[in-house]
């Protein structure tokens, strides 16, 4: 009986060894496999080239991913220019200033924001945000824009990150001890004297990680943006025009995409660059956040 | 001076937290008033005729019972893998072990990796195994998406428990994995509030299932066989040159969102219920 506990025992840890490793080679595997796909068009036509041109006529073979890293890139940074400001400034309120009884409410309105379906913020884009830029908004700029446009695209992911950096931001905030903020008021700061010069300063590195994971939330938001962005393989020279973010390429062409080997590469390609790319910006991200966890933790 | 920029930006927070708020309850109101007219017992009750993309007749149960497959097959694979990666990680390795903060690492950054790639990269994975578009694919494709999200939101509560309820059973002579059993019941309102977590995130995903699980007018009766999802009912159907069509997808939009809604209730119901009995 006894033998019989051991073994279990010894079993079910090997079991539990073997499937973390597997969950961790798994990341490995995604990264591996994406790039296996995508050799072909890359040793066809190099990288540099792939990354720089702007023609993209999948069924001459030719494949310039400019158009789409632009576009992915405008998006976001429209993006993140609307939602940075906005999401700093309710993190401080929700942190510093809030009754608990505000916080009360205010924490499932984030939550729900995090929760609602990026499908749902598409469809509320092309019913609402849509016609106000094609109607009220483009009109004054432009002489014609379906609303359907690298404008529209940005917004609807400004809402879409909003609710992640607030609630990276109050983890930071609130893990910045109350003996600091005591220190600056016995000096008599006022409370956004402290807010300015002590938390801001000290969670300098959490916001910029909380940024840079904001950032990559966005290259990789897909239906949402596809949803209201129009999807016109050239390059927009305004807001106003309609744009093509990777993410949307790769949404878009799946079905095609099993027939011709140089195109399914291509797709593939795009979704590497895009797996790449995050994962970079996420390791670092979450080893600044892990460290700054770690000085006022200790 | 200083009065009045602290009197400035105290102004310009609430001014945003107000329009934060603001647009969450635009985003309900617009979906509740497109989808609440469509909204019958037979949109809920029958599978649509005609065609899901021109036929004028039916409803989307064919995308309710195609979701809950999926997210229920999903969610048991994801189960089965995370609780033993998460108990490996806090009850068998030391405190301060590379390993665990690499793995930790690794998750995170799964968790950040979107959808699409994961749509992408099931879908090279079903080619290569010659699986078509089918339920199996997307329970493959949604598993894949949520594990990152039940080992972060399960190992946060787990690293919560007391080292006394480990050492106790321990004292008493039962094994390593004896002790796990008895920490599983004390993490169940943390795994199920995990479970709500993921049901969520991946009932409402629509990249992950567009590659892998197809699109179909019925229900499927085995995992070979493509299926319908929310999500995809309302991407596909939103683009229909059909008003009855469009109708479906609105419908079907205020579904997924009243999903949602109960979800993260009882998500913070069960929270608030762990706290209250934690040792």
């Amino acid at each position: 009986m006894l033998q019989y506990r051991i073994f279990k025992d010894r079993l079910s840890r090997q079991v539990m060894l073997g499937l973390t490793i597997l969950c961790i080679l798994f990341l490995f595997l995604i990264g591996a496999g994406l790039l296996f796909k995508s050799l072909p068009v890359i040793s066809e036509k190099n990288l540099w080239g792939l990354l720089t041109t702007s023609t993209w006529k999948p069924f001459k073979g030719e494949f310039g991913f400019l158009v789409f890293i632009l576009s992915t890139l405008h998006v976001t940074g429209i993006a993140i220019v609307l939602a940075l400001p906005v999401s700093l400034l309710s993190g401080i309120y929700l942190c510093e200033y809030a009754s608990p009884g505000i916080k009360k409410i205010f924490y499932p309105v984030i939550d729900l924001l995090s929760g609602i379906p990026p499908v749902i913020y598409g469809v509320w884009g092309t019913l609402t945000i849509v016609p106000f830029i094609s109607e009220k908004l483009a009109p004054h700029f432009v002489e014609f824009s379906s609303g359907y446009s690298v404008l529209a695209g940005g917004v609807v992911l400004a809402i879409m990150i909003v609710p992640l950096i607030i609630s990276i931001l109050a983890e930071i905030f609130n893990s910045i001890p109350a003996e600091m903020r005591e220190a600056s008021a016995s000096l008599g700061a006022t409370k956004w004297q402290t807010v300015k010069k002590v938390v801001l300063r000290k969670s300098l590195p959490g916001i910029i990680a909380a940024t840079v994971l904001a950032i990559s939330r966005a290259f990789g938001e897909t239906i949402a943006v596809l949803m209201v962005c129009g999807n016109m393989t050239e390059i927009p020279h305004s807001i106003f025009d309609a744009c093509y973010p990777l993410p949307a390429l790769i949404a878009n062409n799946y079905g095609e995409m099993m027939s011709m080997p140089g195109y399914e590469s291509a797709l593939m390609f795009a979704a590497f660059l895009l797996f790449i790319i995050i994962v970079i910006f996420n390791a670092a991200a979450r080893i600044t956040l892990n460290q700054v966890e770690r000085i006022f933790h200790v | 001076m200083r009065k009045i920029e602290e009197k400035f930006f105290k102004a310009l927070m609430i001014v945003s937290s107000i329009t934060i708020l603001g647009v969450l309850l635009y985003i309900l109101y617009t979906v509740v008033v497109r989808g609440l007219p469509s909204l019958s017992l037979d949109m809920i009750t029958k599978i649509p005729s005609g065609g899901f993309y021109l036929g004028k007749e039916g409803g989307i149960l064919n995308a309710i019972i195609g979701s809950i497959y999926l997210i229920s097959g999903a969610v048991f694979l994801s189960i089965i893998i995370s609780i033993p990666v998460v108990m490996f990680l806090n009850f068998y390795l030391r405190k301060k072990s590379f390993f665990a903060d690499f793995a930790r690492l690794c998750f995170d950054i799964l968790f950040g990796i979107p959808s699409i790639v994961y749509g992408a990269f099931g879908f090279a994975l079903m080619i290569y195994l010659g699986i078509k578009a089918s339920l199996l694919g997307g329970i493959i494709a949604i598993t894949m998406l949520i594990i990152p999200i039940m080992i972060r939101s399960i190992d946060e509560v787990a690293g919560l428990i007391s080292n006394d309820l480990i050492e106790a059973p321990m004292a008493l002579g039962a094994t390593k994995y004896e002790t796990i059993k008895v920490i599983l019941r004390q993490l169940m309102p943390g795994i199920t509030t995990a479970i709500l977590l993921s049901v969520g995130r991946g009932i409402g995903d629509a990249a992950t299932v567009l590659f892998t699980s197809g699109y179909t007018d019925s229900i499927p009766t085995s995992l070979g066989q493509p299926t319908a999802s929310l999500p995809l009912a309302i991407f596909f159907q939103l683009s229909s040159p059909v008003e009855e069509v469009q109708n479906r997808a609105y419908a079907a939009a205020l579904i997924l969102t009243v999903i949602i809604l109960i979800l993260s209730f009882s998500g913070r119901y069960f929270s608030r219920k762990l706290s209250k009995h934690k040792i």
